[in-house]
C-alpha cells in the first residue's frame, strides 16, 4: 500500500515498523510532527514530550539501555542541549535500539543557525544515516534500529526541512516487534564510566567504529550507480534527488550511511570515474574525508557552503564546472511591500510587547512566537541567543553593569525548557532584572504542543499542571505577579512598578494562544470613519488585522476581537461591530 | 536538462491562512489517483504567522527534487494580488500565472514603511504572457463563503493542468471535511470552467 507522507510522518512509521516501544522528544521545527504523528500509535508506543532535549534524549537512553526500542526526536540546536548525554552514551552503549532523529534546517527556514548535525555522529563517533525522501526516511529508521541493536550505538538519522516537510509516496510494512524482553541487566564495566572502566569502553569506541566503516560500505544505505564514468559524483542525503536532476548521465555514489566514512566503497567508486565531485549539505564533511584519504575531487569550489541546496543552484555550480553560463530567473521586483511573518492578531504577546514600548529598557528574549517582537512598531526585543538565553543573559548585563533596566522575555514552554535555571541564578547570585514569562499555555510556534504547564501529556493524559508561579517562588524570587496581557492599563502598572523595583521580579502573562483556542476573543472590531482621526495610535500595536490603504479599517476575516486597538483609541472610534 | 520536461511542476504562492497547503493536499492527491510519481513541499514553522507562504507540487513518471527549480513551473498561483511577481522566477516561459485580485494589505504597508503597488494589474499583465487573472474573493463570496476563494483557484489551475477531471473530483472528496464538501465542489467547479 502507498501513501502519500512527510518525511516527518514517513519517520514515524518507520518507527513504528522497527518495533520501536518508547518515543520522546521536544518540539522544534522542523522534527515536530514525528512524536505528533506517531503518538497515534499510543496503544503500542509510549510518546512523551519531554521539557527539553536532554531530557528526552536521557529517557530514551534509558529506554535503550532496559531493553526497549526507542526513539528521540528534535531539532539541530536541540541536539546541543542533549550533547552531554549523547557523547558518553557512545561509550556506554545501548542494548534496544535508539535512533536519534535530529532535524537540520538548511535555508534557516525556522532556525537561528544552520549547524550540520553529521558533526556531531564524527564527534561522538556513532553512526548517522541521511534519507534523501519519505520513504527512505521510514527505512533508515528500521536500519538505524538494526545497526544500534548490532553494534550497541545510539544511531542519529539526520533529516532536514526539506525531507521532513516534502511529501512524496511511501510503501508501508507490518510493524516487527522487538523479540527483546525488557529487563536491565547490571553490568558496572559497561554503564558505569567511572575512569577506570571509561578508559576501556573509549578503547571499544574506536574499534566499533572500524568494524562498522565495514558495513556501511556494503549497506544497501549507500550505492553506486555506474552511469557515464567522465564526471563521478558523491552525493549525500537529500542533495542525491538534487544531483539526479542536474546531472541525469553521470555516474552516482548515493551516500545514505555517510559516517563511519564507507571508504571502500568510495575509494571503488573514486578510481572508476575521471573526476569527482562531491555534493553535500552545509558542511564539507565528505569532501574533506575523502582528500584525507589522497583522492582528489571538487566540492565546495563549486557547490555552495552555505544554505540549502536546490536543483537551480546545483545548475549553477554545473555551468561553473562546464564553463559555461545560464541565464538566471528574474529576481522579484525590488519594490514589492515585504510580509514579515508578525505576532497573529489576537496573540496576548502583543499586550506585553506595546507595554514595553513605552519604557526605555533593553529586553533580552528567547525562542518562540515572541521572538517576532522585534519587528516594528514594536521593536521590543534586542537580543536572542538561545532556548532560556533571555533570562540568563539578562543576569549578565545587568552584572555587567549595564545602564538601562534589563528585562527578559521568555515563553512557557521555554521556561519549563530551560528557564528555570537561570531564574534560579538570578535570586541565588542577588540579580535584579525583570522577567516575564509570556505564558500562552502551549508551545505556539511549533503548532501548539502540549508542555508541564499545560496539565495534559502528549498521549492526551491529564496530568499536573506545573505552576511557574509556585516555580518562581520555590527559586528565591519574591516578586510574583500576573497578569492579563489583554488589559493593558493593567500592564502598565504593574510595568511601571516592576521595573522600578530593586529585586528581581517575575511577571507571568497569561493568556492563551488564539490559534490554538480556536475561537475568538470576542466580535470583531469596527472603525467608525466619522469619529476616526487617522491619528494611527491603534497601528502602533503592528495587528495584522489593522489595515491603513489611507484611511485605516479592520480586516473583520483576521480580527479576533482581541479589543486592545478599541483600549488605545482616544477618539471612541473602535467598538464592537453590531450584528 | 532531460529530465525538466516530464516531470509538472506547480507552485502557489500566498499568504498564511489562505488555504495553500489544502490546494496543495487536493492536487498531490489528485496526481496520485491518476498513477503519477509526485512529491510536494510546504513552508512551515517561522514563515506561517501571517508571512509569505508557498506550496510546490511535482509530478510525473519519476519526481526527484520536491523543490520546484526557477523556470520551471507550468503554473504560478498567486491567491494574492501581487504574490506572483514575487515568485515569478519559478515560472517557465510558456507557463500560465493564475492570480487572484484578492488584495491582503500587509503590515509593512499599514505602517507606512512600504507602499502597495497601485499598478499590480499591469505589471501582471505586462510581466506574465499567459495570465488569468480572477475575482476569485467576490465569486466566493457570491457562492456564500469567502474561504473558498483558494479552492476557485485551485479549480483554475487544474484546466490548465493534464490531470483528469474525475481525478480532482475524488481527491476534492478525500481531503475536504464533509460539512465544507458541496461549497468546495462549487467553487472547484466555477475555477475550473472560470474563461
Amino acid at each position: 500500500m502507498r501513501k502519500l507522507l512527510s518525511g516527518n510522518e514517513a519517520i514515524a512509521r518507520g518507527a513504528y515498523e522497527a518495533g520501536v516501544t518508547v518515543a520522546t522528544g521536544y518540539p522544534g521545527t522542523p522534527s515536530t510532527e514525528i512524536l505528533e504523528t506517531l503518538v497515534a500509535h499510543k496503544d503500542e508506543v509510549y510518546c512523551e514530550w519531554a521539557p527539553n532535549e536532554k531530557v528526552a534524549f536521557e529517557v530514551a537512553a534509558g529506554a535503550a539501555i532496559a531493553g526497549a526500542r526507542c526513539i528521540t526526536t528534535m531539532k539541530h540546536v536541540g541536539l546541543n542541549v542533549a550533547a552531554d548525554p549523547l557523547m558518553t552514551l557512545s561509550y556506554i552503549g545501548v542494548v534496544g535500539g535508539m535512533v536519534v532523529c535530529v532535524a537540520d534546517d538548511p535555508g534557516q527556514h525556522s532556525s537561528q543557525n544552520e549547524q550540520d548535525t553529521r558533526q556531531y555522529a564524527r564527534f561522538a563517533k556513532i553512526p548517522v544515516l541521511e534519507p534523501s525522501d519519505s520513504d527512505e526516511a521510514r527505512r533508515f529508521v528500521k536500519l538505524g534500529i538494526e545497526i544500534s541493536e548490532t553494534y550497541r550505538v545510539p544511531v542519529i538519522l539526520r533529516s532536514t526541512t526539506r525531507v521532513s516537510h516534502s511529501r512524496s509516496l511511501v510503501a508501508l510494512d507490518e510493524r516487527t516487534p522487538s523479540e527483546r524482553p525488557v529487563g536491565f541487566e547490571k553490568n558496572p564495566q559497561q554503564f558505569v564510566p567511572i575512569p577506570v572502566w571509561g578508559r576501556k569502553l573509549r578503547l571499544d569506541v574506536e574499534e566499533r567504529l572500524a568494524r562498522m566503516a565495514a558495513a556501511a560500505s556494503t549497506s544497501p544505505a549507500n550505492r553506486i550507480e555506474w552511469r557515464d564514468r567522465k564526471l563521478g559524483i558523491v552525493a549525500a542525503g537529500i542533495a542525491w534527488q538534487y544531483v539526479r536532476e542536474v546531472w541525469p548521465d553521470a555516474s552516482v555514489c548515493k551516500i545514505g550511511w555517510g559516517y563511519p566514512f564507507p571508504d571502500t566503497l568510495i575509494r571503488e567508486f573514486a578510481a572508476g570515474v575521471e573526476h569527482l565531485l562531491v555534493v553535500e549539505e552545509l558542511d564539507n564533511i565528505l569532501e574533506e574525508h575523502i582528500r584525507s584519504l589522497g583522492i582528489a575531487c571538487e566540492g565546495k569550489n563549486v557547490v555552495p557552503p552555505t544554505g540549502e541546496l536546490s536543483v537551480t543552484r546545483l545548475r549553477q555550480s554545473r555551468a561553473a564546472m562546464e564553463g559555461g553560463e545560464i541565464v538566471v530567473a528574474p529576481p522579484p521586483p525590488d519594490d514589492l511591500p515585504a510580509r514579515p511573518p508578525m505576532l497573529c492578531p489576537g496573540c496576548p504577546h502583543r499586550g506585553i510587547f506595546y507595554g514595553l514600548t513605552l519604557h526605555d529598557v533593553l529586553v533580552t528574549g528567547d525562542i518562540g512566537c515572541y521572538s517576532l517582537g522585534v519587528f516594528p512598531p514594536l521593536n521590543r526585543t534586542d537580543i536572542i541567543l538561545c532556548m532560556g538565553g533571555g533570562i540568563s543573559l539578562a543576569h549578565g548585563m545587568d552584572k555587567a553593569g549595564e545602564p538601562r533596566k534589563v528585562v527578559g522575555i521568555v515563553g512557557d514552554s521555554t521556561f519549563f525548557h530551560s528557564g528555570i535555571t537561570g531564574l534560579l541564578d538570578i535570586a541565588y547570585n542577588r540579580g535584579s532584572s525583570t522577567i516575564i514569562v509570556v505564558d500562552n499555555r502551549t508551545t505556539a510556534m511549533t503548532g501548539h504542543q502540549d508542555h508541564p504547564g499545560t496539565g495534559r501529556t502528549l498521549m492526551g493524559e491529564k496530568t499536573a499542571e506545573v505552576s511557574i508561579e509556585a516555580i518562581g517562588k520555590a527559586c528565591g524570587i519574591h516578586r510574583v505577579t500576573t497578569i492579563d496581557p489583554y488589559d493593558l492599563k493593567r500592564v502598565q502598572e504593574v510595568l511601571n512598578e516592576e521595573l522600578a523595583a530593586e529585586e528581581p521580579s517575575l511577571i507571568i502573562s497569561r493568556a492563551p494562544c488564539p490559534l490554538h483556542q480556536r475561537k475568538p476573543h470576542g466580535p470583531p472590531r469596527i472603525i467608525d470613519p466619522a469619529s476616526c482621526k487617522n491619528c494611527g495610535m491603534c497601528l502602533k500595536l503592528g495587528c495584522p488585522a489593522i489595515e491603513r490603504h489611507e484611511v485605516i479599517s479592520i480586516n473583520a476575516l483576521l480580527c479576533t476581537g482581541c479589543g486592545m486597538c478599541e483600549q488605545l483609541c482616544r477618539f471612541n472610534a473602535i467598538s464592537v461591530t453590531e450584528e | 536538462m532531460s529530465q525538466g520536461p516530464q516531470i509538472t511542476s506547480v507552485v502557489f504562492a500566498g499568504v498564511g491562512g489562505q488555504g495553500i497547503l489544502l490546494a496543495s493536499e487536493i492536487m498531490a492527491r489528485t496526481a496520485m489517483i491518476a498513477d503519477f510519481d509526485v512529491k510536494t513541499n510546504e513552508v512551515h514553522g517561522m514563515a506561517q504567522r501571517g508571512g509569505s507562504v508557498i506550496a510546490q507540487i511535482r509530478y510525473g513518471q519519476e519526481v526527484f527534487s520536491p523543490l520546484v527549480p526557477d523556470k520551471e513551473a507550468r503554473i504560478l498561483c498567486g491567491l494574492e494580488r501581487i504574490k506572483a511577481l514575487r515568485y515569478r522566477h519559478y515560472l517557465a516561459a510558456d507557463g500560465w500565472a493564475v492570480v487572484s485580485d484578492q488584495v491582503i494589505v500587509p503590515v509593512t504597508v499599514s505602517m507606512g514603511h512600504a507602499t502597495y503597488p497601485s499598478d499590480a494589474r499591469e505589471r501582471l499583465h505586462a510581466f506574465f504572457p499567459n495570465l488569468l487573472y480572477i475575482n476569485a474573493l467576490e465569486m466566493a463570496q457570491s457562492l456564500g463563503n469567502a474561504r473558498a476563494a483558494n479552492t476557485i483557484m485551485l479549480g483554475a489551475v487544474a484546466a490548465k493542468l493534464d490531470l483528469p477531471k474525475a481525478a480532482w473530483e475524488q481527491a476534492i472528496q478525500e481531503c475536504v471535511k464533509s460539512q465544507y464538501l458541496s461549497i468546495n465542489i462549487k467553487a472547484f467547479e466555477c475555477g475550473y470552467s472560470f474563461e
